[in-house]
């Protein structure tokens, strides 16, 4: 390191009384450009457009000729979009404690309401574009694959199938930030999703399956089994029910402990 | 301006900071000075908002720090230069900064070469930086939003000689021009030779505080005459205590006019008539904190504890 330029100078200090307060819309965009330029964050956005891209490939390679509709392609890009933006999620919120970067975030901006409000904004925006990303490759592989295979090309998801399905995951990523919340380091987050995600669904599935009164509750209190019907496009009133109360459980009430947690635990 | 009033930071089965109160002025360095684990960690950062105060109140120019609207544009902090993205490079992490701050980004460049960061060096990611780059860019990050007032915790900490010389000049200008420096520090000498005020803290609460001047003549004065008893007597007889050292000197615990004036009265030529400076703050240092030390005090120097993990 040089210190041969050593500048006594120091710049004079403005005048009191001018400063504007920061916009919200700064912050948003900030904690945007936050979860883009670390390479890890760069490469988990990047790979939503790689694994697009292959499993795209992938669908025009292996399914039969019969699957080659957009169906197909949404799911087999949707999949992969279901566990990465749980992971853009938690790691918007746990990388100012895990990376302890929050010592010089809550100083900027002191209140972290606010700052956490401009997370979940960016989470969300973040995600939206995601799926819009997969839904247009997935598009793109449908176009493709229907004219490389020699069939009509079907559009078989509607509008509102759609809006279902962008639900579905903007409540997975709402789960991976509540995680975030909550545990407030990456790993124990990561591992806490995948736990939520994989393991719990097995155990409770298998505990519907052999115990009557469970499987009459589960849709109740089980959030992931209850969102999985969003993927299906076909929701009844009673399905509704089952997500709210279950989001409740799993979703709400974690969410406000967790922020209740963050807006007053120091950070170190 | 930075106002501490009756600060106090309670956990459960003990006081990390009790009853601080001491203020910052503009014009000036002020130095936190205080062994490992006296609590100044957890007083900055209750200054600025990132612990609540049990009790207590701090301002800054006036505010509480979280009612600043901009707070980067009034008061640059940086307490803790490692805890940084390892994944970002030193350029993009000044430009989240300059950001925040609404800045135009030509200050990033600007404090890049302020802070004498190279182009290189700024590209490079922060995981491979060395602490005195580390605490180079927090000085960079503080200062991005040409704020009024300096909050720094350890800012000297793995930095070079020519580094701390460095970061000293830095700091003596940006007083001289109005600022107000809030600057701590476990070492004395570092803090000493920059500092214009000083709070001396240890167990949680604050042992001594006063202008540097103050607490040198405190420390009391060194004087040297061909009749070292003769002198002695003369201090004792005017109601001043006299310690003879061995090398024929007389020690006294009052300032150097007061000296001069009974030698005089007494008839006594001096040779020599100093402040017992330097080794007088430090033996202050070590004699206000003793009670409060977790070490030895001879090891305090060597500061194997890392400030904050008690305080």
């Amino acid at each position: 390191m040089t210190t041969a330029i050593l500048e006594r100078t120091a710049t004079a200090p403005t005048a009191t009384g001018q400063v504007s307060p920061i916009p919200f819309s700064r912050v948003v965009g900030v904690e945007i450009s936050k979860m883009f330029n670390t390479r890890s964050g760069f490469w988990l956005l990047a790979s939503v457009g790689i694994v697009s891209g292959l499993a795209t490939v992938a669908t025009i390679l292996f399914a039969p000729d019969a699957e080659i509709r957009y169906n197909s392609f949404a799911s087999a890009v949707g999949f992969p979009m279901t566990v990465i933006l749980p992971m853009i999620g938690i790691l918007a919120v746990t990388s100012e404690w895990s990376q302890r970067t929050g010592l010089t975030t809550f100083t900027l901006l002191p209140r972290r309401g606010r700052v956490i409000r401009a997370k979940l904004s960016a989470t969300l925006i973040v995600g939206f574009a995601s799926i819009a990303l997969a839904f247009a490759v997935g598009a793109l592989g449908n176009v493709v694959g229907s004219a490389l295979v020699g069939v009509d090309t079907v559009w078989d998801i509607s509008l509102g199938d759609a809006a279902l399905i962008f639900l579905a995951d903007a409540l997975g990523m709402m789960m991976g930030f509540t995680l975030g919340i909550v545990i407030r380091n990456s790993p124990g987050a990561i591992v806490g999703y995948f736990v939520y995600a994989l393991v719990l669904p097995a155990a409770l599935g298998t505990l519907a399956a052999f115990q009557d009164w469970f499987a009459d509750l589960q849709g109740w209190i089980d959030f992931n089994y209850s969102s999985t019907w969003l993927y299906e496009g076909e929701m009844a009133g009673v399905d509704w029910a089952h997500l709210a109360t279950s989001g409740l459980i799993w979703l709400v009430i974690p969410l406000s402990i967790g922020l209740a947690t963050v807006l007053r635990s120091e950070v170190k | 301006m930075i106002t501490v009033e009756a600060l106090t930071k309670r956990y459960r089965g003990f006081t990390a900071v009790e009853d601080v109160s001491f203020t910052a002025r503009a014009g000036r360095v002020t130095g936190f000075l205080g062994p490992n684990g006296a609590g100044k960690s957890t007083t900055m950062r209750m200054m600025v908002g990132l612990t609540s105060p049990s009790s207590g109140t701090a301002t800054v120019l006036g505010r509480p720090f979280v009612d600043l609207p901009n707070p980067g544009r009034e008061v640059g902090v940086l307490l803790d230069a490692s805890a940084q993205h390892a994944g970002r490079t030193g350029r993009e992490i000044l430009g989240i900064a300059q950001r925040t701050m609404g800045l135009p980004k030509s200050r990033v460049e600007a404090m890049l070469h302020r802070v004498s960061l190279t182009e290189d060096e700024a590209e490079r990611r922060v995981k491979n930086y060395s602490l005195g780059m580390r605490q180079r860019l927090g000085i960079a990050t503080a200062l991005v939003g040409d704020p009024e007032v300096l909050i720094l915790d350890e800012p000297a900490n793995g930095l070079d000689p020519a580094g701390i010389r460095w970061m000293r000049d830095l700091l003596r200008g940006f007083a001289d021009q109005g600022g107000t420096v809030l600057l701590s520090s476990h070492l004395l000498h570092e803090i000493e030779v920059v500092a214009d005020d000083l709070v001396v803290i240890g167990n949680g609460r604050i042992v001594a505080q006063g202008t540097k001047e103050e607490l040198l003549a405190a420390a009391g004065t060194v004087v040297r005459s061909a009749e070292p008893e003769h002198l002695a007597s003369a201090l004792r007889a005017a109601g001043l205590n006299a310690t003879l050292g061995a090398d024929g000197t007389v020690r006294t615990e009052t300032d150097a006019a007061r000296v001069g004036q009974v030698a005089l009265a007494a008839g006594i030529a001096l040779l020599e008539l100093r402040s017992a400076d330097g080794a007088g703050l430090e033996e202050m240092f070590l004699e206000l904190t003793a009670d409060s030390q977790r070490e030895h005090p001879t090891t305090t120097h060597e500061a194997p504890l890392t400030e904050g993990t008690a305080a």
